[in-house]
């Protein structure tokens, strides 16, 4: 008896949960549109901003009579940054909620957790955040940077005579795929400038460690030995933690300039950034970047989340995930609009050499191959108000090379999207 | 006439500034780098204002025209303003400044630092001037100097210092043999004092992580050491009192702007308040159905844990909150060279320290605390001689649970703040607690700074992610040897 009403309970609560994690709109004729981020967990910090960009972008495309005469309908889940649930909830938007498209994922652990899974089904993913390449399915566009669009040009910054010629490195990372590919690429591109072995230190936490003295100790010993910079690829709120210690311990940028590849305007929401003024971050957008098209995004951003009653909205910033989010539902849409159909094989025909004007003020070409974005690179300085200036930035969006030339037997790789690399 | 002359003379100075300040507005980067070493060299008390409103990205107080500045820039300003503050007449500026160059100083900047050596009239200026000179006198080309310079630069222990002495000394470097000896021994008193400073961070650093576990822990402490609940939503109780931290910090923002610079002192009863009451009412609704029930407990305490962090996500969002560090928490106090106690980690320790104290004398050493005791040790009888066993329950799981939300006021100026912020926690609190020795507070004690020391020493030469997995390992290993734990309880206990 006991047994028998556990179970009940149990697939009770279950109902329960499923109902409460997905919901959706009532209406006929939509396009159903998954959206894959996580919003409790470590990754919340990010991600969730990117869930509320997604459906602001869909509200948009909506309000202008949607897609082909459709109404685009958001489905929203949860993985709770849950390697193995993002693969379980793709599947689920997959098969279940059958959605023609899924905007998702933030750490490439989440990504290469839901590859065989929309490899096996033929879904679409659009994913938009920096990452370190090494992949390039037919399944997935990536709306983010690649290596070569953010890790390296911010590493020649840093060698410059204005990025402080640094001559040592200290590469910080969390412990997983992105930080350690791109510290590899990163390593192999340092010798070929001619750093040696002992200059370069790379050290990895695991996620959401938040004891960061032992580091910050070992940054300062280590940049005793000459110009150091720090290159973190320290991800979700462990960048809190690090950042309060390195000021507490008065390790100032002028000494050592921290480069970031996955801190924007939404993670210093959470820090007090007057310590930290001259710290940089690579990305190819910034909300700081002046031109009309940004501006009515940052508008459109504020409103959006004041209306909604976000949490901090009256403080809501956007960053080059949310910008990547943004272009890619725009992109996908004018791609459907083209192809006249949400079939994934027509939809990613067409989105072969889409272009879309975006808030970083150049017009973003969807490479005709390789399915990545035509990216321009930008260094940015945090200021006291938790904004970046932008220090640098290239003349041209850059062609993405997902096969890093840095990695040894790349130069055998396709130049096309191929199922299973 | 003469006034009129009098006045234009002082005008002067500040119109050269004016214009100075003009002029590096509109250079390129590579013409303000240039200009600010040639500052550097030849300082101008006049200028002074100038620097120090480039400091702040403007050139001139009023003027709302921001300068663009990039690190390389800001290190320039840095070393030129350390330049002109040694004109400074305040002797505490003149030491902040020659500390400065040492850091510094390019050779340029050399003939002007020898004439201020000799003006210098403060010793610690004086010496503080003598080895930013040494720096730049190892270029010299006399080897008398030279050689002063080296043993100069032997008495300090900046890490510094051993990077110029090893250059000095690679092949080929330095061709004087004497020079070549002193800087070998010069090096290894630097080496020395260097590795003085690297053992006491790392001793304080595992004393710092310590007292953050022993904060998390201590409120397991009572409600799963001394009252055999095995609580799961202790963790949630930790961030109650972080959140508490949070809510008063934005409610004196609002009502009370004067008082914020000491919110997490107001913070700590509140906190206490609202996790007690919280851990009260769920001891009174929920857990003392369950006691003598302990996997039921476990299952109850763990689903509480879930409805609260989800009623924090509906109230507060799912994102962290930002609380933030009040200025007397930030920063630290440089004690050697390479050595720097951060305040907020300092104050930890000892705040961890005193509500062990608090904790001991009120279990020892009052009523609540002898009724307590007396409950834990043996229910039946203390109820016979008139104990109010349920009153007694309520009261000491609130105070367990009032004390792990002053550990939540803690580890709020430490970490992050954020819905989760007990999951990360609870792990390490029943490890502390289990390791310890259930029902021991001294227990508690001992392994939190154990662990905390021994994750410190680990960490620099295995990593941080190899570290934690082998003190789990050796935690693991140390409970099948020991079940009881470093202190068990003596006597004739229940079980």
């Amino acid at each position: 008896m006991k047994r028998r009403s556990l179970i009940k309970a149990f697939t009770l609560s279950a109902s329960i949960a499923a109902m409460g994690l997905s919901w959706s709109i009532q209406a006929a004729e939509t396009i159903k549109v998954g959206i894959l981020h996580s919003l409790s967990g470590t990754m919340a910090i990010s991600e969730t901003s990117l869930k509320d960009m997604a459906l602001m972008t869909i509200e948009q495309i909506n309000a202008k009579g949607g897609v082909n005469g459709k109404l685009l309908e958001p489905v929203v889940v949860d993985p709770a940054s849950n390697w193995p649930l993002f693969a379980e909830k793709s599947r689920q938007l997959l098969t279940q909620d059958k959605v023609a498209v899924v905007f998702g994922c933030w750490t490439s652990v989440s990504r290469k957790s839901v590859l065989p899974v929309f490899e096996e089904l033929n879904g679409l993913l659009f994913y938009p955040v920096q990452y370190e390449g090494e992949e390039m399915s037919p399944n997935v566009f990536y709306t983010g940077a690649a290596p070569n669009q953010q890790a390296i040009p911010a590493v020649e910054y840093l060698m410059s005579e204005d990025g402080g010629s640094a001559k040592r490195f200290f590469l910080l990372g969390t412990d997983y795929v992105y930080p350690r590919t791109t510290n590899k690429i990163l390593r192999a591109f340092l010798h070929s400038k001619g750093v040696a072995d002992k200059d370069i230190e790379e050290v990895y936490t695991p996620f959401g460690h938040s004891d960061y003295q032992t580091i910050v100790a070992n940054i300062k010993k280590f940049s005793a030995g000459g110009k150091t910079a720090v290159i973190s690829t320290v991800n979700g709120d462990s960048n809190v933690p690090f950042y309060k210690e390195l000021a507490n311990q008065g390790l100032k940028a002028t000494d050592v300039p921290v480069v970031a590849f996955s801190v924007g305007e939404e993670e210093l929401r959470g820090i007090d950034t007057k310590p930290l003024v001259g710290h940089l971050a690579a990305w190819n957008y910034f909300e700081s970047v002046d031109n009309p098209v940004n501006q009515k995004f940052v508008a459109d951003w504020k409103a959006y989340a004041k209306a909604k009653g976000l949490p901090g909205a009256d403080k809501a910033v956007t960053n080059d995930p949310m910008e990547a989010t943004y272009v890619g539902i725009h992109m996908w849409a004018q791609a459907v609009e083209k192809a006249k159909s949400t079939d994934v094989d027509k939809v990613r025909e067409a989105l072969a050499g889409q272009s879309f004007k975006a808030p970083s003020g150049f017009t973003l070409t969807m490479d005709k191959t390789n399915h990545h974005l035509h990216k321009p690179v930008m260094i940015g300085e945090i200021q006291d108000d938790g904004q970046f200036s932008v220090v640098w930035e290239t003349e041209q969006p850059l062609r993405a090379q997902p096969w890093s030339p840095f990695i040894p037997g790349n130069d055998k790789r396709p130049d096309y999207a191929v199922k299973g690399n | 006439m003469l006034r009129l002359l009098l006045t234009l003379l002082l005008l002067m100075p500040l119109a050269t500034q004016a214009s100075e300040g003009e002029f590096f507005l509109t250079a390129k980067p590579a013409e303000q780098a240039q200009l600010l070493e040639s500052w550097a060299a030849q300082p101008d008390s006049a200028r002074l204002p100038l620097l120090e409103n480039l400091r702040q990205g403007r050139i001139a107080a009023e003027d709302t025209r921001k300068v663009r500045l990039n690190n390389r820039l800001r290190g320039l300003i840095d070393n030129a303003l350390a330049s002109h503050q040694l004109l400074s007449h305040n002797s505490a500026i003149r030491l902040a400044a020659a500390q400065q160059l040492q850091k510094s100083a390019q050779p340029a900047q050399m003939a002007f630092l020898d004439r201020r050596f000799a003006l210098e009239v403060d010793p610690a200026v004086h010496a503080a001037l003598g080895l930013a000179l040494a720096n730049l006198q190892l270029g010299a080309s006399e080897p008398a100097v030279r050689l002063a310079a080296v043993r100069l630069l032997g008495e300090t222990g900046d890490p510094l210092a051993r990077t110029r002495l090893e250059a000095l000394l690679q092949p080929n470097a330095e061709t004087d043999p004497g020079v070549r000896t002193a800087a070998e021994t010069s090096l290894a008193q630097v080496q020395r004092k260097l590795l003085a400073g690297e053992l006491l961070g790392q001793a304080f650093s595992g004393l710092s992580l310590g007292s953050i576990l022993l904060l998390a822990a201590l409120g397991l402490a009572i409600t799963f050491g001394l009252l055999g609940v095995i609580n799961m939503a202790h963790g949630e109780m930790l961030m109650l009192g972080a959140y508490s931290t949070y809510m008063v910090q934005v409610l004196l923002q609002r009502y009370a702007p004067g008082a914020i610079e000491f919110y997490p002192l107001i913070a700590l009863p509140v906190a206490f308040a609202i996790s007690a009451g919280v851990g009260m009412a769920l001891e009174r609704t929920v857990i003392r159905h369950l006691y003598g029930r302990p996997l039921e407990t476990l299952l109850a305490t763990w689903g509480i844990s879930l409805i609260l962090i989800q009623a924090i996500r509906l109230l507060f969002g799912a994102q962290n909150v930002e609380v933030s560090n009040p200025a007397w928490l930030s920063g630290g106090i440089q004690l050697l060279p390479n050595l720097v106690l951060p305040y907020n980690r300092l104050v930890i320790i000892g705040f961890a320290l005193a509500v062990v104290l608090l904790t001991w004398l009120l279990l020892n050493r009052t009523r609540l605390g002898l009724n307590v005791r007396a409950v834990t040790q043996n229910r039946n009888m203390a109820a016979c001689c008139g104990v109010s066993t349920g009153r007694v329950d309520m009261l000491a799981f609130g105070l367990g649970s009032g004390i792990a939300g002053l550990g939540g006021v803690a580890l709020s100026q430490v970490g992050n703040v954020g819905p989760d912020l007990g999951q990360s926690y609870i792990i390490d609190s029943f490890l502390v607690v289990v390791l310890g020795g259930v029902g021991q507070l001294a227990g508690s004690l001992w392994a939190a700074f154990g662990l905390g020391i021994a994750n410190k020493l680990l960490e620099p030469q295995i990593g941080a992610v190899l570290g934690k997995i082998l003190i789990l390992a050796l935690i693991i290993l140390f409970i099948q040897k020991r079940p009881q734990g470093l202190f068990a309880l003596k006597g004739r206990v229940i079980d």
